[in-house]
């Protein structure tokens, strides 16, 4: 579904991605794990190009998305994406932050959005807020819009960029309950996480990162009870 | 006194005329070289820069005279003074627009273009359904600050013959030697549109934030 070649990234004389391998396959909960300046978030917005990669090659089904003759905005509606910072449209209600790309970019009626935007707001546990701004939100209840606002797009993967990072405590669970929802349902998933017990409970795999290289990913009994490499005990030894 | 009246009416429409054509050329001056000035292309930069730079350094009232009568000068180009005054305008009220944009533009968090891109909008579509909305609003005071002085400026216009409001006056009163009746009502004139504008804009700033 998604495979990741020699990928490298650098900003100026910094190199932060310096050579990964990976592939994830249809229907994948892959996290990510690592101690931060790793270069995972930067790692996961390569996949959708966010960031431009320096080299290598990202095969999303197939198709190289890093080359530049491919309509990298018609490739990213395949790919969904939720940031620490919800990034909700402020001057929209929640029903048109989930409606707004469907409409334009699927040629989808208001009704037809609107009743699809219903549906992924009842999902969340939303529907009730459908015509609320989002600045009347809490934290967990906005993160959990932004996810309804990229299943609209019906994306064939999701990326979560440390999604329950910016929550506070009581309201991470309804987040991460949204994901495992989500994951059961057969989503593809890479998500960059900190929350260990959620990794542990819903990865097929984990993947962990330290330096810009992948570490060591296995299965999450096999990182979380039985890391190999010093550097995984390490930072497993700090974080749990 | 109440005959001067229609001139200076008169000479008020044209005031106002000349601002409302200058203006909504200048707003799109101001949104095209904004955008030109956030684009990561440095050639693009480059002539917003310029543009930016050539027109906030000099007097409005020496570029009134370089396009009317320095450009006719040494080419074949020919303004009518009307003409020539909406140019002149236009372009620096839209010099100055290009600022208001790009700071606007750039108040708006990263992270919405981002959220934008992600969905799978183009960075043109992005723009339009999602960043310029929230800057437009941000940028509204502003907008009518520059307004006004755009409005202001087209005072100077009457030097290269055109009969504005404060060309009316003049015109009056070199005729009926009543300067200080005449120009107190021409300052009342420019006064009432200026404050109407800003009527107009606070009204306009509330009804956005309701929404």
């Amino acid at each position: 579904m998604i495979k990741i070649e020699n990928l490298k990234k650098s900003f100026g004389k910094l190199e932060v991605l310096k050579d990964i391998n990976a592939e994830v396959e249809r229907q994948e909960v892959v996290c990510v794990i690592g101690p931060s300046g790793s270069g995972k978030s930067t790692f996961l917005r390569c996949i959708n190009r966010l960031e431009d990669p320096t080299g290598g090659s990202i095969y999303i089904e197939e198709t190289d998305i890093t080359d530049p003759k491919n309509n990298i905005n018609k490739m990213r509606q395949k790919l969904g994406m939720v940031f620490q910072q919800f990034n909700l449209f402020p001057h929209m209600t929640v029903l048109e932050n989930i409606t707004a790309a469907p409409k334009r970019l699927k040629k989808k009626s208001q009704e037809e959005a609107e009743e699809i935007g219903m549906q992924l707001l009842k999902k969340v546990g939303l529907a009730e807020k459908a015509k609320v701004y989002p600045d009347n939100l809490s934290g967990g209840q906005k993160q959990r819009a932004a996810i309804a606002r990229a299943l609209a797009m019906e994306p064939s993967i999701m990326l979560f960029d440390e999604p329950t990072s910016a929550l506070d405590p009581e309201m991470v669970g309804g987040v991460l309950e949204v994901m495992k929802d989500l994951a059961k349902e057969g989503m593809t998933m890479v998500i960059v996480t900190h929350e260990m017990g959620f990794a542990r409970e819903v990865a097929d795999r984990v993947i962990f990162m330290d330096g810009g290289y992948i570490v060591e990913e296995g299965k999450p009994e096999e990182i979380f009870d039985n890391p190999q490499h010093e550097r995984t005990q390490a930072f497993l030894s700090q974080v749990l | 006194m109440l005959d001067a009246m229609p001139v200076l009416l008169k000479g008020l429409q044209m005031t106002v005329l000349i601002t409302i054509i200058s203006l909504a050329i200048a707003l799109v001056i101001g949104l095209v070289f904004g955008l030109f000035s956030i684009s990561k292309n440095k050639l693009l930069r480059g002539i917003s820069t310029v543009y930016v730079n050539i027109i906030r350094g000099t007097p409005i009232l020496v570029q009134i005279l370089y396009i009317y009568i320095g450009i006719p000068a040494v080419t074949d180009i020919r303004f009518s003074a009307f003409t020539a005054g909406i140019i002149v305008i236009s372009i620096n009220a839209g010099a100055y627009l290009v600022e208001i944009f790009r700071a606007g533009i750039n108040s708006i968090d990263k992270g919405q273009m981002e959220a934008g891109r992600t969905l799978g909008f183009s960075y043109g579509e992005t723009m339009r359904i999602i960043i310029l909305p929230q800057a437009v609003k941000r940028m509204l005071p502003a907008f009518v600050n520059q307004f006004i002085v755009s409005i202001k400026d087209t005072s100077l216009l009457s030097v290269i013959g055109i009969a504005e409001l404060t060309m009316s006056g003049q015109s009056i009163y070199s005729a009926n030697f009543r300067a200080f009746e005449i120009l107190t009502v021409v300052g009342i004139l420019y006064f009432i549109i200026i404050y109407a504008l800003t009527l107009v804009s606070r009204w306009l700033e509330r009804r956005m934030d309701v929404s």
